[in-house]
């Protein structure tokens, strides 16, 4: 085979000379050592798996974080808003002992953004007196399942006859038993949810 | 007739089916330990707790596990092969099996006046036994997968096939230094060639990469490309549910105490102790299922630590690191044997 310049042109061949194939421009570059530093890599990627090692094996040691939920709680901040309460006047006070304090003015109800208050007032008579004031809550229910528990209504309050607890397990298996009456308001709620402590 | 391959010695039939009987049902009652142990080393891994509701500390978790797994229904593919799919988990544990028995737990003992080898069989050809074992074992997967009539399932079988064939040749080349140095096949005489130095020391480079192969050759992670779940849903076994599936699992850890195992006998010493302490011999199997729980812990500690590896990743570590580091450690280790003889 005869030498071919490296200028043949190509496309026209002579009778004499044979023509070199050009690959053009789809030229696959082979490596046939490893990349410069490859060593280098290696040795820095073993390296790094070793710090791997050490690092989920400093995490065995420790405790683990988690909170086993329904034995442990989470204890919450003393302003947390969970299950409201309704208040009575303490029994050892002189002016109105053991008395409700909502007077049935359903203030909270206007002001409650999802709707879910609903009070019938009714007057207190001599012989039935409920509340403080000229009238009381005859019905006072809150539908817990529709509550957003913005603290509205604690707000709205002009008594500070309701205030948000701190009672966040509310679920059940029916609706209907999601709508608190005023009795379940009143009564003293199982304090189950742990305080979380200053600086904690 | 050629012989084939030898075994150490022949003992009473009984006491062969009495042996066979006892390592399988020791066997067997390894891998839910393993099960439960990953399950709880994983969660201290990722500092939580891990499996603690049934039972004390979790422990009957895996009992539970296999009560629901066996409880459930055999269903398969309209697309499936029936036999093939049926066979091939039976294929996985079967090998898984017979590469647990020549496992040396002890050297031979004297037991109701009989020489026991604290071992299934010990035959001279230990580890091409292994690697023969090693290589049907991907007839399992291969065939699961591929019987499945799934892309999935194929997908992962033919990475799994890829990945198998890749690492068994770095695998089998990591143990040609020791053979070399101990140039003894039987598992148990490598153990006894084991005296003064353990392997690991001399073979470093071999154990580091027979290791690595072995993380490749179970099917673990970091290496666990036939089972990723975010490209190919479950993998090989994506089709398969209840007992077959429980079959492939189980098999999965039997291999890795079958790995652990080798490990421990070919590079740390198998029943031997440091020191030149000399126990009883009843202490021997204890000392070597010591050495293959470290080895089973150093598996699910590297599986919490390292993220899963690229396909092309696997690829070049296998042929371009590891097969060249296999092939100088054997080459390097051979000519020393040579000079130092």
């Amino acid at each position: 085979m005869a030498a071919v310049p490296d200028s043949a042109p190509v496309g026209r061949s002579s009778p004499l000379t044979v023509e070199r194939w050009s690959p053009g421009e789809d030229v696959i570059e082979v490596t046939r050592t490893p990349p410069p530093g490859a060593a280098r890599e290696t040795w820095r990627t073993f390296r790094e798996t070793l710090r791997g090692l050490k690092t989920t094996f400093g995490r065995m040691i420790e405790a683990p974080t988690t909170i086993q939920y329904p034995e442990e709680k989470t204890p919450v901040y003393p302003r947390f808003r969970g299950r409201h309460k309704l208040h009575r006047f303490d029994d050892s006070d002189p002016t109105h002992p053991s008395l409700e304090k909502c007077v049935g003015c359903s203030l909270c109800a206007a002001a409650c953004p999802a709707d879910c208050i609903r009070v019938v007032a009714a007057e207190n008579t001599p012989e039935n007196r409920v509340s403080a004031g000229e009238r009381y809550a005859a019905v006072y229910e809150i539908n817990m399942s529709r509550c957003i528990f913005c603290g509205y209504c604690e707000v709205a309050c002009p008594f500070d006859a309701i205030t948000m607890g701190h009672d966040y397990e509310l679920s059940d298996y029916d609706r209907a038993d999601l709508i608190f009456t005023k009795e379940m308001l009143l009564a003293e709620p199982l304090e189950r949810t742990p305080l979380r402590n200053e600086g904690e | 007739m050629t012989t084939l391959a030898l075994v150490g010695f022949y003992e009473a039939w009984w006491v062969q089916i009495l042996k066979a009987i006892v390592i399988f049902a020791v066997g067997l009652q390894l891998v839910p330990l393993v099960l439960l142990a990953e399950r709880k080393l994983l969660g201290r891994f990722q500092a939580r707790y891990g499996p603690n509701r049934v039972g004390p500390y979790g422990a009957l978790q895996p009992l539970a596990d296999i009560v629901k797994l066996l409880t459930k229904e055999q269903f398969r593919p309209t697309t499936s092969v029936g036999v093939l799919f049926a066979v091939a988990p039976i294929i996985s544990i079967l090998t898984a099996v017979a590469a647990f028995s020549i496992i040396p737990f002890g050297n031979v003992q004297h037991i109701f006046g009989e020489r026991v080898g604290l071992y299934g069989v010990d035959v001279s050809i230990g580890p091409l036994y292994l690697f023969a074992f090693g290589a049907i074992a991907f007839y399992g997967i291969m065939l699961g997968g591929w019987s499945s009539g799934s892309k999935y399932s194929f997908l992962g079988a033919m990475r799994g096939a890829a990945q198998l064939i890749s690492y068994e040749v770095s695998q089998g080349l990591a143990l040609v230094g020791v053979i070399i140095t101990a140039q003894t096949l039987s598992l148990t005489g490598i153990v006894d060639a084991q005296k003064g130095m353990w392997y690991f020391i001399p073979q470093l480079a071999g154990f580091l990469i027979f290791l690595t192969a072995s993380f490749a050759e179970t099917n673990r992670a970091p290496f666990d490309l036939t089972e990723a779940d975010a490209e190919l849903v479950g993998g090989y076994n994506t089709e398969y549910g209840g007992g077959r599936f429980a079959s492939y699992y189980f098999a999965e850890y039997l291999n890795v105490l079958v790995v652990s195992g080798i490990v421990t006998t070919v590079f740390l010493g198998g029943w031997l102790l440091p020191f030149g302490i000399h126990p009883p011999g009843w202490v021997d199997p204890f000392v070597v299922l010591f050495k293959m729980t470290l080895i089973t812990f150093l598996f699910i500690w590297v599986r919490a630590t390292l993220p899963r590896l690229r396909y092309d990743q696997l690829m070049s570590f296998g042929w371009k690191v590891l097969l060249p580091l296999a092939t100088l450690n054997a080459l390097v280790t051979a000519v020393v044997v040579v000079v130092t003889h």
